[in-house]
């Protein structure tokens, strides 16, 4: 009986599906007519998957009305109810979608690349996290890069031991001309316009420059590349310096016609408190905007993009010191010398930065498989150092540079079945202006620097396993100054009878010089990549790189007051030229994924501050800093894991470990970062608003390998001038410090809003730096708690 | 016709741009603020011989070391008048910083190492009743002798520390603008 109802099931069916059967068919593509290939189309049981071209069959779809459903991971899926009475042909345009698009344009993995430079790439999420601190800050929680700072609130990023001239950064594929040769000059950009931020290590990004001794830093923008309307808000708000942040932007995307971003945001603290004091003057103001505007035609598209940073820094009261024997004062007591009440208000010294830039850029494709890109920039960068000053001075900066740029570039990209080149020419013209309405003689002095270049790189493709790179740069560089000399300075520097040609002038006890210097630099790459297996790759990297000296290392002449040292240039200075080789295994597994980078950079040439002698003044005695040069070998270990032992945990690791030797006096370097790791546990409820509490430790342990440049100073002592140690050089103890955050997210239809708690240095533990210039006076801020509402809509 | 409006554009500002270069040459700067000179004048109440100390550093932060001079000895057991001027001798007429030094009074105050060579008095008062040592009194030792005395200017100090007011530097902090150190004589 079983048997018979069966058979009679059978036979309906498929009488049924005989008398009426129909073939749903079509394409689906995008809003620009891009066929979009791997599309679900479904109706109840039956469905199909749209081919490379998008055309799809679905067969055997019953009389009737039925529900059709297609969609496509990123796009607003077509929900339908289609009456069968014949065979129905639909095309479909899917849009894209708005939520989706989120997670597609923000994804935090790195896109597997025929690339053979390796890029180290932050995720969305930390760069969020950073939004009330810095670039720099955020680029810390990548393996190899530390952070030089001074104080709190000025940061730059430190890779494989190098810094500042070294590491130059490139913001939306500009590079950022904002007297970055300065320790206490940091990047001039906003993080909160940042949606890609990533490291190359070393110099093999020689479209960029060949002078990236260190390695490179590259800040993209948020590009929301599909039809849809994307904002986000973060709001940050912290415990230590009682103020927070406040960043917001939109994001118009297009497949074609226009698209457009704009985001500011708004920075307000107050003086950081270290856990035994408040470390007055270290408030800080940011007010930052970044808007770009492009038209996509068909093979083409325009961009005007335009940034201004804008920010007022105070610098510890405390390390304003008038002689040696002051320094020795804020050394020894262990204490800053000027401990007030906490207060928003940015006394002097600080400092005040404005950036500007403003882009014009032409992408245009060339046929099927190449394009051009033309770019000019222009960049204006204003930087006023105000000091404690006697009388009318008061409010008059004692350091007052204009620095204007403009660079303009062409790009040329082909794809020649396995080959790719690449290739561009880059010109730029740099003037920098130093206001004499200072008073003071201007630490760099009133220039004009033209630089053009040109490189070519090409790619091949051996095997579907191996990718090699070869590429090649010649820059040129012509830098021409206007500089007043004390003819007591002249001559002391060994100047006289070398450089007369550079005076053109004299008045009093000054010459007027004319220093100019060209140079003609070569810069080359090597790379390859190798899949060992599906998910181990080799990266190896070969990189020459020649940097010329800055015009700091050429012209410094004078009183840093923040460190207490008369800093002198050399004239004589000849480029640095690196060799920089690094391994890079990548291991990207389904619980553990690993990245173990060696490097080794030989230096020749490099140019180091060093003392050499102490000079009295009437404010007392000095030591004197020249800038050097000498052959320097760093080594040094990058490492990191990243294991998911059960869902929904997380452990991450970072290890960091650089060598750095003068290896002409056998002497250690100064300012290597020390070995540090990082070790962060993380729990996410997947189910449950995505809940997520994490702990980091950082390790950071005592850099035992340093250059003794300590001396002696005499040092009032009530009634008496005694003799003492100046120790500038003794690196403070190493450190450990816990970090907690914690963080959920709710969705309200369209909009969805974050809520992240954090406390940074739990135990408020008191700690120096090596790499903080502030070291000498006062401890690190303490324990901060933040907290950081982010909606998305 | 867009595209080539925007490339002519584009390169017409750019050469706008770098066409317009200023001036070339840097301009002299007078560094009005420098101290070049520290005067300390010592003048007997009683009459007698005035003795001045002065270091003068022409090159202010340049490479030259200050000038110190001493003109006359103390004499056992003598009472002094004693003021100090400052002065940027950079400038011709030298521009007198003593004044901006006592008009904002309360963030400076000159202190004295005597070396032994007798005691110096505060005779003056900036606006919160602190010294600021522009004029003192100085009594020269009982006995001949000689040592190392020492003028520091010093710009915001902490007038409240243990022992400043009364002309001790240990704890005063803030920051040196001027300091020199003379070997003088006390004389029978």
């Amino acid at each position: 009986m079983k048997f018979y109802y069966l058979l009679l099931v059978l036979l309906l069916s498929v009488s049924w599906s005989t008398q009426a059967q129909y073939t749903l068919s079509g394409t689906v593509q995008t809003p620009k007519s891009t066929p979009l290939s791997g599309a679900h189309i479904h109706s109840n049981a039956l469905h199909s998957i749209s081919a490379p071209d998008g055309y799809y069959e679905v067969h055997n779809i019953p009389k009737g009305e039925q529900r059709v459903v297609i969609s496509y991971i990123g796009y607003k899926t077509l929900d339908t109810v289609i009456n069968f009475r014949d065979n129905v042909v639909l095309d479909v345009t899917l849009k894209p979608h708005a939520e989706q698009l989120q997670e597609v344009v923000l994804t935090e993995n790195n896109v597997v690349s025929q690339n053979t430079v390796q890029e180290d790439r932050l995720k969305t999420e930390t760069i969020e996290k950073y939004s009330s601190a810095s670039l720099g800050d955020a680029l810390k929680e990548l393996p190899g890069v530390y952070a030089l700072k001074t104080g709190t609130n000025i940061v730059k990023p430190v890779i494989n031991g190098l810094h500042s001239s070294r590491v130059p950064v490139i913001s939306n594929n500009v590079r950022l001309e904002d007297q970055q040769w300065g320790i206490e000059h940091a990047p001039n950009l906003d993080i909160n316009s940042a949606g890609r931020i990533s490291v190359i290590k070393g110099a093999n990004a020689l479209q960029y420059g060949g002078d990236a001794v260190g390695g490179l830093i590259l800040v993209k923008p948020m590009e929301v590349l599909k039809d849809s309307l994307f904002g986000k808000s973060i709001l940050s708000l912290n415990s230590n310096g009682r103020g927070g942040n406040l960043a917001t932007s939109l994001h118009k995307g297009n497949e074609k016609g226009w698209a457009w971003n704009a985001g500011g945001s708004f920075k307000y603290m107050g003086d950081r408190e270290a856990p035994d004091y408040v470390i007055s003057n270290t408030g800080n103001r940011e007010a930052n905007f970044s808007g770009e505007t492009r038209y996509i035609g068909d093979d083409y598209n325009i961009s005007g993009f335009y940034s201004f940073y804008s920010a007022e820094i105070g610098i510890a009261k405390a390390t304003h010191i008038g002689n040696t024997a002051d320094l020795v004062n804020a050394i020894n007591n262990q204490q800053p010398s000027v401990i007030e009440p906490f207060t928003h208000t940015i006394d002097n010294p600080k400092q005040q930065i404005q950036h500007h830039l403003a882009k014009l850029d032409y992408n245009k494709k060339l046929g099927n498989d190449a394009s051009l890109n033309l770019q000019y920039a222009f960049q204006l960068n204003r930087r006023k150092e105000f000091d404690l000053r006697r009388g009318d001075y008061k409010d008059v900066p004692a350091l007052d540079l204009t620095l204007i740029t403009h660079s303009a570039q062409a790009n040329w990209k082909k794809y020649l079945g396995d080959v790719t080149l690449k290739s561009g020419v880059s010109f730029s013209l740099q003037e920098n202006d130093a206001s004499p309405d200072t008073g003071v003689s201007p630490l760099i002095p009133k220039y004009t620097k033209t630089d053009a270049g040109a490189y070519g790189i090409a790619s091949y493709r051996f095997s579907d396993k191996l990718t090699g790179e070869a590429g090649v740069r010649y820059d040129f560089t012509n830098i021409s100054a206007s500089k007043y000399y004390k003819k007591t300075r002249w001559t002391s520097l060994g100047y006289d009878g070398v450089y007369d040609n550079f005076i053109t002038g004299e008045k009093g006890s000054q010459w007027l010089t004319n220093p100019e210097f060209t140079y003609h630099n070569i810069s080359a790459s090597l790379g390859i990549r190798y899949g060992i297996t599906n998910n181990t790759e080799l990266v190896g990297n070969a990189g020459l790189a020649m940097r010329n000296p800055n015009p700091s290392e050429l012209f410094s002449d004078g009183l840093h007051h923040s460190n207490g040292t008369i800093e002198l240039g050399d004239l004589g200075l000849d480029k640095e030229t690196a060799i920089k080789v690094s391994a890079t295994l990548l291991h990207k597994g389904k619980n553990f994924s690993l990245e173990a980078t060696p490097f080794l950079n030989s230096i020749a040439n490099f140019i180091y501050l060093q003392p050499t002698a102490t000079e009295v003044t009437i404010r007392g005695s000095f030591p004197v800093y020249n800038y050097k040069q000498a052959n320097a070998l760093l080594t040094g270990f990058d490492f990191s894991t990243k294991w998911q032992p059960v869902n929904g945990l997380q452990h991450n690791l970072t290890f960091s470990y650089v060598h750095g030797t003068n290896t002409d006096t056998d002497e250690p370097l100064i300012d290597m970062p020390p070995l540090n790791i990082n070790n962060a546990v993380r729990y996410t409820w997947a189910n449950w608003h995505n809940l997520f509490l994490e702990l980091r430790s950082e390790a950071v342990f005592t850099q035992n390998r340093y250059p003794n440049y300590n001396f002696y100073t005499d040092v009032p002592q009530g009634n008496e001038l005694v003799s003492t140690l100046v120790n500038v050089s003794i690196p403070p103890k190493g450190y450990h410090l816990l970090n907690f955050s914690s963080g959920m997210h709710f969705d309200f239809g369209k909009t969805g809003t974050d809520i992240n708690l954090s406390v940074y240095n739990i135990f408020n533990t008191s700690y120096r730096d090596y790499l903080n210039r502030q070291r000498l006076y006062a401890d690190n801020a303490g324990r901060n708690i933040q907290l950081q509402i982010k909606f998305t809509y | 016709m867009r595209k080539l409006k925007f490339s002519a554009l584009a390169l017409i500002s750019f050469i706008g741009f770098t066409s317009c270069s200023s001036d070339d040459e840097a301009t002299f700067i007078n560094e009005e603020e420098v101290i070049t000179t520290i005067t300390a004048t010592f003048t007997p109440i009683a009459g007698g011989e005035t003795v001045v100390l002065t270091s003068r550093d022409l090159d202010g932060d340049g490479p030259d070391a200050p000038v110190l001079t001493v003109l006359g000895d103390f004499v056992v057991g003598t009472t002094y008048t004693g003021g100090v001027t400052f002065l940027n001798e950079t400038e011709s007429p030298a521009e007198n910083i003593t004044e901006e030094v006592y008009e904002e009074g309360d963030e400076h105050q000159i202190f004295y190492q005597t070396g032994g060579v007798g005691t110096v008095t505060y005779t003056d008062q900036d606006i919160n009743n602190n010294p600021i040592g522009l004029s003192f009194t100085f009594v020269a030792n009982q006995t001949a002798t000689t040592g190392n005395f020492t003028v520091t200017l010093r710009h915001e100090p902490n007038k409240d520390g243990e022992g400043v007011a009364e002309g001790d530097i240990t704890n005063a902090g803030g920051s040196t603008d001027a300091t020199a150190t003379f070997e003088v004589a006390v004389v029978e």
